[in-house]
C-alpha cells in the first residue's frame, strides 16, 4: 500500500533556514544543508525547499544548496518560490530537482505549467495555491492569492485547481492563508473538497501545530502527504515522532529500513 | 564503468551520483559508441514513452541496447526505462517499445489517484541478487501513471498494490527493470544499485 508522505518544508532566505531553530547546539540549523541531512536520516519523505527571497540571485543560492542536497541525500527534492519562466523550471530541474512547485507564475502565465508538463512531464510539476476563505460565500468559498498570498486574484480556488490539473500539474500543494501561521491546524475542507474533485496527489499545507493535525488531514482531509515547517524546525516534533503517532491510529507511514549500505 | 543512458529525457544526474556516492564510477554517455566498453547499462527515463522510444532509435541506441543485453551485458531500466523493456504502451497512442520482454504497458485503471506518488511497498516473489539484503515490504519511491502488465509470471520479481498488485520488479538473466525510483528510495535504494553494480 502506498504509504501518507510527511515532508519537512525549508524556507530557505539567502542561503539560511530562516524559521526558527531550536536543535542541539553543535549543529548549525539554520544551515539548510544540515537539516535537509538530518531530516533525511529521521525519515522525511521528501524535501521542499521554497526560495522566499525569489529573486535571481536568491534563486541561484538555492539552486546550488539542492547541487550539494542532492549529492548527499537520497529522497525526492522539490523546489518553490521564484519560479516565473519556463526557462526557470528547466534550471530547478537541472540543478538536481525532481520536482518544481509552480504558483503565481501560472495563474500570470498559465502555459507554463502546460509547457513545463509537456516537455518534463507531469511527475515533476507541482501546482501550488494560497488560498483564502471568502467571507459572504456563495458559490465559491475560497480564492486564489498570488505574491506569498498579498494580492487577490478574484479566482475560484477550485474553479483554478482544476485548470491546473488539466494542464498538467501531477500534484498540487494546497496553503490555506487563513490556517498559515496558526498552528491550529490545516483546512480540512480545502483539503478534502479538492482531493474529491481532482484526482492527482493532494500536499496539505499551512496550520500544522501537531501530530493530531497531521493525523486530520490525512484522514478527514483526504490528502496524501501534509507539509510542515515550524513544528519541526522548533523541534516541537521530530519525523519519528509524527510517524510513531500515525502509525499507532492505523495510518499508513514509511517505516525506516537501513540496510547496510 | 557503469554507463547511464542519455537519450535526452529525464533526470539522469540522480543516478550517477547515486552510483558515485556507492564507490562506483559511472558516467552519463550520450551515444552508443561510448557505452561500448561499459561493465553495466542503465536505461533510466520519466519521459513519456512515444517520445522516448522515438529518441533512442533516432540516437541509435535501440539496436545496440537489444544487441548488448543479447551478449550477456547487465541491464537495468527504471521507471520509464523498465517500461521500455517491453512490446508495448499504450501512452498517448500505441508505441512499440524494446521488445526484450513479453508485455505491454498499460494506463493505471480508474479509482486510484494518478500519477501514483509517494513511498510503496514491494512484495518479494523469489530470491534474486538484485536484492540481496532488501527485505521484504520495504518501501522504495514511486511515481508514475502506467504500469507492465508483464506476460510471463517468472520475469516478475515482485509486485506492488496501488488499487491491485502489479509488477514493480522484474528479472530474467542478466536483464532487471524496477518501476520505482531506486536513486530516490534512500538506503534501499542505494542497496538496490550496490546490488546491480556488483552482479
Amino acid at each position: 500500500m502506498l504509504a501518507k508522505r510527511i515532508i519537512p518544508c525549508l524556507d530557505v532566505k539567502n542561503g539560511r533556514n530562516v524559521r526558527g531553530v531550536k536543535f542541539s547546539a553543535d549543529r548549525d540549523a539554520g544551515d539548510p544543508v544540515e537539516l535537509a541531512k538530518r531530516y533525511d536520516v529521521e525519515g522525511a519523505d521528501e524535501l521542499v525547499f521554497y526560495d522566499i527571497t525569489a529573486s535571481a540571485d536568491g534563486r541561484a543560492i538555492v539552486m546550488d544548496l539542492v547541487r550539494q542536497v542532492s549529492e548527499q541525500v537520497f529522497i525526492p527534492l522539490t523546489v518553490g518560490g521564484g519560479i516565473r519562466t519556463f526557462a526557470d523550471v528547466r534550471e530547478v530541474l537541472r540543478s538536481g530537482a525532481d520536482k518544481v512547485s509552480i504558483n503565481s507564475a501560472a495563474v500570470i502565465t498559465p502555459d507554463i505549467v502546460t509547457q513545463s508538463a509537456e516537455s518534463f512531464g507531469s511527475q515533476c510539476i507541482v501546482g501550488a495555491i494560497d488560498a483564502l476563505r471568502r467571507p459572504n460565500e456563495n458559490s465559491s468559498k475560497w480564492e486564489i492569492y498570488v505574491n506569498g498570498g498579498r494580492k487577490a486574484t478574484g479566482l475560484d480556488a477550485i474553479e483554478w485547481i482544476e485548470e491546473l490539473v488539466d494542464r498538467g500539474a501531477g500534484e498540487l500543494v494546497l496553503n490555506s492563508i487563513d490556517a498559515d501561521g496558526t498552528r491550529e491546524g490545516y483546512d480540512l475542507e480545502l483539503n478534502r473538497t479538492v482531493a474529491e474533485r481532482v484526482n492527482v496527489p493532494i500536499v496539505a499545507s499551512g496550520g500544522c501545530g501537531n501530530t493530531n493535525h497531521i493525523y486530520e488531514v490525512l484522514t478527514e482531509g483526504k490528502a496524501s502527504a501534509a507539509l510542515a515547517a515550524s513544528i519541526f524546525h522548533f523541534g516541537d516534533y521530530t519525523i519519528p515522532d509524527v510517524k510513531e503517532s500515525l502509525k499507532n491510529r492505523g495510518v499508513l507511514v514509511r517505516d525506516l529500513q537501513i540496510s547496510s549500505v | 564503468m557503469i554507463a547511464v543512458i542519455d537519450y535526452g529525457m529525464g533526470n539522469l544526474r540522480s543516478v550517477q551520483k547515486a552510483f558515485n556516492h556507492l564507490g562506483f564510477e559511472a558516467a552519463i554517455v550520450d551515444k552508443p559508441e561510448k557505452a561500448r566498453n561499459a561493465s553495466h547499462l542503465v536505461l533510466p527515463g520519466d519521459a513519456a514513452f512515444g517520445d522516448a522510444m522515438r529518441n533512442l532509435r533516432s540516437r541509435g541506441w535501440e539496436d545496440f541496447l537489444v544487441r548488448e543485453v543479447e551478449s550477456g551485458k547487465p541491464f537495468l531500466g527504471i521507471c520509464v526505462g523498465l517500461q521500455l523493456m517491453f512490446e508495448e504502451s499504450e501512452e498517448r497512442g500505441k508505441h512499440r517499445g524494446l521488445g526484450m520482454l513479453t508485455g505491454r504497458v498499460l494506463r493505471f485503471p480508474k479509482g486510484q489517484r494518478v500519477p501514483q506518488i509517494g513511498w510503496n511497498q514491494i512484495a518479494i516473489r523469489r530470491e534474486n541478487d538484485l536484492l540481496e539484503g532488501v527485505t521484504q515490504g520495504s518501501f522504495f519511491y514511486f511515481v508514475h501513471s502506467y504500469y507492465v502488465d508483464s506476460e510471463n509470471s517468472s520475469d516478475c520479481l515482485a509486485t506492488t498494490e496501488y488499487g491491485f498488485d502489479y509488477t514493480s520488479i522484474v528479472a530474467c538473466d542478466n536483464m532487471w527493470g524496477v518501476q520505482f525510483h531506486p536513486e530516490k528510495s534512500q538506503h534501499v535504494g542505494l542497496r538496490l544499485l550496490r546490488n546491480f553494480a556488483n552482479v
